[in-house]
């Protein structure tokens, strides 16, 4: 729609060669030699064809190899940089920002805007910082990490501010690890988040294809050898999070904020001292088909989804395949791998990881949002229950009347083994070198 | 281009839930219809429609003498969640100009200065004053966007907002107009000092 309203007023995309299109969140992920069978998602499409076309723009369609989540394309490609201010018309474009970009999630009219002068209008934003420390625990991930920092700032905690992760033990994570966190901020309220760019990133970024390259690489290396944050740095406010104790996380409710460990219960109505938050958890338990007190392991799913922005990348589904090891899908299941991209699918299949899945009793699908946004055809029932790796756990999100509870990919394929949730601290999960992938690089 | 916006006169339709999200706002579901007009009748779906598609009638905006409420009060961390700007111009559509919360998603906050919909945030203890006088009886209120301020019999409040987007609502403006003709010089000269390990490698 942004094209349209260029297209009125005359105007024309300013960069054409810094503007790139992809096709993610409508796609099927089934068979991808037959039309699209859904009308207003192929007309969709056709329009974004038509449109990058007349414009010039670099277009990443369904047939493109380069296809996938762009927030998952974006780093893989080398598209996105450090030092970089990218924009993109979805809100976990704060995910980017684990690379030292600064990236906005934009509406159309900022969309506009961007196309038509290359720039976009912003109030400073205020700097939050949170400190990780500590070692986490066995199979306790990223994700579960910036779950619990949810559950305590709450989903409008960090309105207005961009969250920068700090500490050795984000320093420690690997880059697909940050990018779990820094997609999720935006759940916290974040404007955007962003980590201070290192060896990791750049090694991950070097060989993608629009990366830069011989002197220009040098070049930019030294640059973004520049970006480390500042040791005095002051921000306008902290949180240092310890994460020693953290265990697997599981969302109980319809935001992210709901959220409890694995070894917990459902929160009791009296835990609320606000009325208001009292409602609103009455309602989301309501929704969700939940008892309050209810433990976390007495909770049976139906549906198990490990795909989305957060958690599709090779690393989330080498986690994955940790657990399902020898193992079968609990046969009232239904469970669904969708790779954030089909590099991601490619690689997966190359160390044979998709027969490790559909040998598990896992679909094997192509990447696209998917089940996330179930704006294709994969979508939950009616009160169908799902564990689901992705970052939203709003009403209907997933399919109308569908419940959905957010988990890591690892706490996601054990709860597909068990059709409950279960501790996957003490669960018996291979190591990477058990599962013999040969020549795997897990970044 | 948006309709400018000086003073705002109507009765208040309270939306009283917090943390109320943008799917909440526009269902995805909708998001691809490709038209920006008509989507009005998806604005709050699911709080005013029934699994069939009927509708449920009990929604405030649906509620006689609240159709035309230019005025929507709501909870905490209005518009929260997606950035899609749809769920900005069902509002506008439906006919409301003005959202008072003590606090808004960051997105949903600039997608709505971008379309002629004033989004007041509020202190807490106003927010809760007023909320209670909505309870009391229907309450028409003036909204001054000159004078950043709300008022109504008995009680006034002033409220903060940046002053770009004051002026832009103010004027209807178009921004883009309004960034090209005073800083083009300034994208050019940016344009040309750009690296080149900035830009996207091209065989
Ligand atoms: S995977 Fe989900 S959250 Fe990520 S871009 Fe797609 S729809 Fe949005």
């Amino acid at each position: 729609m942004a094209f349209e309203s260029l297209r009125v007023s005359g105007r024309r995309v300013r960069r054409p060669d810094l503007t790139f299109a992809v096709m993610d969140h409508n796609v099927p992920t089934g068979d991808r030699s037959v039309p699209v069978s859904e009308a207003l998602s192929a007309n969709q499409m056709l329009t974004l064809q038509k449109n990058t076309n007349e414009y010039g723009i670099t277009l990443f369609d369904l047939q493109s190899p380069m296809q996938g989540i762009s927030h998952v394309i974006g780093p893989e490609l080398g598209l996105t940089l450090p030092g970089l201010t990218f924009t993109c018309g979805d809100s976990h474009s704060s995910t980017h920002g684990a690379l030292g970009s600064l990236a906005l999630g934009i509406g159309t009219s900022e969309g506009e805007h961007v196309f038509a002068t290359q720039t976009i209008w912003l109030r400073r934003l205020k700097q939050f910082a949170v400190n990780l420390r500590g070692v986490l625990s066995e199979c306790v991930t990223s994700k579960d990490v910036i779950l619990s920092i949810i559950r305590t700032i709450g989903t409008g905690g960090a309105i207005g501010h961009v969250v920068e992760f700090r500490g050795p033990t984000v320093a420690k994570m690997s880059l697909e690890e940050r990018m779990t966190m820094t997609n999720m901020t935006i759940e916290g309220g974040a404007r955007t988040s962003i980590i201070e760019p290192d060896q990791k990133v750049f090694d991950y970024i070097r060989d993608g294809p629009f990366a830069p390259r011989g002197r220009d690489w040098d070049e930019a290396m030294e640059f973004w050898r520049t970006l480390g944050s500042d040791h005095e740095a002051r921000y306008d406010r902290s949180l240092d999070v310890d994460v020693d104790p953290i265990e697997p996380q599981v969302s109980w409710g319809t935001n992210p904020a709901m959220t409890v460990g694995v070894t917990e219960s459902v929160p009791s109505l009296g835990d609320f001292h606000d009325a208001g938050d009292r409602l609103a958890a009455e309602k989301a338990l309501k929704y969700m088909g939940l008892l309050p007190n209810q433990r976390i392991s007495d909770i049976p799913i139906d549906a198990v989804f490990i795909g989305s922005c957060t958690n599709a990348r090779l690393s989330d589904l080498i986690a994955a395949a940790r657990v399902l090891k020898g193992r079968r899908v609990s046969s009232s299941i239904r469970a669904m791998v969708v790779p954030g991209s089909q590099s991601v699918k490619r690689r997966a299949e190359s160390l044979g990881l998709h027969r490790l899945f559909t040998e598990a009793g896992f679909e094997w699908r192509n990447s696209g949002c998917s089940m996330c946004i179930a704006m294709n055809e994969d979508k939950l029932s009616p009160g169908e229950r799902c564990a689901s790796t992705s970052n939203r756990n709003f009403e209907n999100r997933q399919g109308p009347g569908g419940r959905t509870h957010l988990v890591s990919p690892l706490t996601a394929a054990a709860a597909a083994i068990e059709g409950r949730f279960v501790d996957v601290r003490d669960y018996g999960v291979a190591s990477v070198e058990e599962l013999g992938l040969e020549g795997a690089v897990v970044a | 281009m948006p309709d400018p916006i000086r003073v705002l006169t109507s009765r208040v339709a309270l939306f009283d839930a917090d943390d109320v999200d943008t799917d909440q706002i526009f269902p995805a579901q909708f998001l691809k219809v490709t038209e920006r007009k008509g989507l009005s009748k998806y604005l709050f779906y699911r709080w005013r429609y029934d699994e069939a598609g009927n509708p449920l009638g009990s929604f405030i905006l649906d509620v006689e003498g609240f159709r035309d409420s230019k005025i929507l009060l709501t909870g905490r961390n209005f518009g929260i969640g997606s950035s899609r700007e749809n769920a900005v111009w069902a509002l506008t559509e439906f006919g409301i100009r003005c959202v008072i919360s003590s606090s808004f998603g960051d997105i949903f906050y600039n997608n709505a200065s971008k379309n002629g919909l004033l989004c007041v945030r509020l202190g807490d203890d106003a927010a809760d004053a007023m909320r209670n006088s909505v309870r009391e009886g229907k309450l028409v209120v003036s909204v001054d966007l000159e004078k950043q301020t709300i008022s109504y019999p008995g009680n006034q409040f002033a409220f903060e907002i940046e002053p770009h987007i004051k002026e832009r609502l103010l004027r209807g403006a178009d921004d883009i107009a309004f960034t090209i003709n005073n800083y083009e010089e300034e994208i050019r000269g940016y344009e040309a000092r750009m690296p080149k390990y900035m830009l996207p490698f091209r065989p």
